[in-house]
């Protein structure tokens, strides 16, 4: 699979409508109309129609024609679950010619009210791949803002058309990408007494569904390597809970510690050569780190309370993490080492499961008592309640840190997403229950 | 009757364990639909205890012969009480006339804290009562605790009466 095909690579494939357009210009000639940090503004009208074929073909996806129409879809949609557009289309637009892809109707679409405008093409190759082509314009300064091309084998169609929502959402936010993306998290059905808990992984919006692990074992709390070649989840395999590491590749599955104790709450070190996890011995827990590859593991925390739920921050340099040392739980801070442990919530009640942002300024957590899902900057400060109700526990950040996904739902697990900015939520689909949601980078 | 569910039990158990026996790992199966058959199914000793049947150092046993086979405790807490101690106690008793009986202390926790501080909780319970039984003359060796956090409630429901009867610690008996 090949992404982000160097423009002159489309040019070679012969499509005339190509040749003529003016290589995309830079960022400071587009318009920057989302404001991602303020919240609250009207999401951006956005018109996304239909994707012509140059030449119907058969692939082993489908038409191209087909496909166009599928792709238009999912860019409309990706944009749309961001909360930060409103699509216009596919359905209802005028069609869109071929040759007009590099060449829109700006009088036509100047009438839908959008303030921009996503075209694209689907053409098959020869070899049996597929090429998106994926345009941004402006529709009332009548320019494009930008370009890009996908070459991708036919069964990731899909993530060509996710590649193309990233492209416009940060040409017009300025902000990192977050659609070609997918989440593991533990599927669940059953009665809530002997719930059946499996691993299960997903695009970001619940295509391409596929179960880890058969339901034989309760599994909880999966995390995606930052270089995505390994998830670490916490399994009661032969009733013995302990964390393990899953090899994406090869489907093998080891434990992470040897030894008795129950091991939990793993999260990876950004350069994903560590795990830290936390290990109940004889009534207390504390935070160890290990080598992924195995070894001795180190002891970061050594209080009498609870100390679980440690998260790096994206420069490895220290660790937010959780502990009822002081009489209830509260967010702590440390150095990755484990020194200059020191409270960082002092905003009343209580709080757990701090995940650091990828952008470094936010932490998320679940506040206690009420099970709602916030944020606050590292040092404490900034607190705000995105959203809550319904058990909501656990977040997990989209890799541009704009939004946070988490778990609703105690008898019956759900899967929602909130955007940080305007607080919009939304549930996303999973063909049974859904809990411990954990988002992956971007995909290389 | 009552003896034929009895074999009928074992005979499941037997063959749950023989499955376990395998350890195979998620990876190697196939994923499949969830079935009944579970290995993992409630560890708890509820079900099949026939009154007046029970041989000595079995489950039904040590059930006709405690006042309960797990303790309770308050929110966010894993401190015993009295009538706590009162029930180990006749636990610890029937362990001094079992000796070969090895058992499995689970702890639990109810719904209203996140998952993995419930996991280090139901630990911090399945602690307290196996640190009580130690002290009332269990050998440490005849006792494993395994914490399922918020992971397999007794009740359901979500009210108090449902909390309360979450917050525990079961001292398991092998059938």
């Amino acid at each position: 699979m090949r992404f982000l095909v160097p423009f002159a690579a489309l040019l070679s494939l012969g499509a005339p409508a190509l040749a003529q357009t003016e290589p995309p210009p830079g960022n400071d000639e587009g318009q920057l109309v989302v404001d991602v940090t303020g919240g609250r503004r009207a999401a951006l009208p956005i018109a996304v129609p239909y994707m012509p074929t140059p030449q119907e073909a058969a692939t082993a996806a489908g038409g191209t024609g087909a496909l166009g129409r599928q792709v238009a879809d999912i860019v409309a949609t990706d944009l749309g679950n961001s909360g930060l557009f409103t699509p216009i289309g596919p359905g209802g637009l005028h069609a869109v010619s071929f040759p007009q892809v590099t060449a829109p109707d700006f009088a036509y679409f100047s009438t839908t009210g959008a303030q921009n405008l996503v075209q694209g093409f689907v053409q098959a190759n020869p070899n049996g791949s597929l090429t998106v082509g994926c345009y941004l314009y402006d529709v009332a300064a009548q320019n494009e803002l930008t370009r890009q091309g996908y070459v991708v084998q036919p069964r990731d169609w899909r993530r060509a058309a996710h590649r193309c929502a990233d492209a416009i959402y940060s040409r017009l936010t300025g902000e990192g990408a977050y659609f070609d993306t997918r989440i593991v998290y533990v599927s669940e059905t059953g009665p809530a007494r002997r719930r059946i808990k499996r691993l299960a992984i997903m695009d970001y919006d619940g295509a391409n569904h596929r179960f880890l692990t058969n339901g034989q074992w309760t599994v909880l709390t999966p995390r995606f390597a930052p270089n995505q070649q390994t998830i670490t989840f916490m399994t009661y395999q032969d009733e013995r809970p302990r964390v393990m590491v899953y090899e994406l590749d090869s489907g093998r599955t080891r434990p992470l510690v040897t030894g008795p104790h129950m091991t939990f709450a793993p999260r990876y070190s950004p350069d994903s050569r560590y795990i830290i996890f936390s290990m109940a011995v004889n009534g207390n827990t504390d935070i160890y780190r290990i080598p992924v590859a195995g070894g001795t593991p180190q002891r970061l925390t050594n209080s009498p309370g609870i100390d679980t739920g440690g998260s790096y921050s994206p420069d490895g340099s220290r660790i937010t993490f959780e502990s009822d040392r002081g009489g209830s739980q509260q967010i702590y801070m440390m150095d990755a080492d484990g020194s200059n442990q020191r409270r960082i919530s002092f905003g009343g009640g209580g709080y757990a499961t701090p995940v650091w942002s990828p952008r470094g300024d936010l932490i998320a957590f679940t506040k206690t008592g009420g099970f709602r899902i916030g944020v606050m900057a590292p040092d404490g400060s900034g607190e705000r309640i995105l959203t809550g109700g319904g058990y909501a526990e656990g977040p997990t950040w989209a890799p541009n840190g704009r939004a946070v996904m988490f778990t609703r739902g105690a008898s019956q697990g759900e899967l929602w997403y909130v955007d940080v900015a305007s607080g919009a939520t939304r549930r996303v689909p999973t063909p049974l229950g859904g809990s411990d949601p954990a988002w992956s980078p971007l995909r290389p | 009757m009552t003896r034929l569910t009895s074999l009928t039990a074992i005979a499941v158990a037997l063959s749950l364990t023989a499955g376990c026996a395998h350890r195979r790992t998620a990876s190697e199966l196939p994923p499949e639909p969830p079935s009944a058959t579970t290995a993992e199914t409630d560890a708890d000793n509820a079900g099949d205890n026939p009154i007046g049947t029970a041989l000595p150092g079995s489950r039904g046993d040590f059930l006709q012969s405690v006042p309960a086979d797990r303790v309770f405790f308050d929110f966010d807490s894993y401190a015993l009480d009295d009538q706590d101690r009162a029930t180990l106690d006749a636990q610890a008793a029937w362990l001094g006339r079992n000796a070969g009986v090895r058992v499995t202390i689970e702890g639990h926790a109810d719904e209203r804290g996140t998952r993995e501080y419930n996991l280090a909780l139901g630990d911090r319970r399945a602690n307290a009562a196996r640190d009580y039984l130690e002290a009332r003359g269990v050998a440490a060796s005849r006792m494993q605790v395994i914490s399922w956090g918020k992971e397999r409630p007794a009740n359901p429901a979500s009210n108090e009466t449902a909390w309360a009867e979450n917050r525990r610690a079961v001292t398991v008996v092998p059938e």
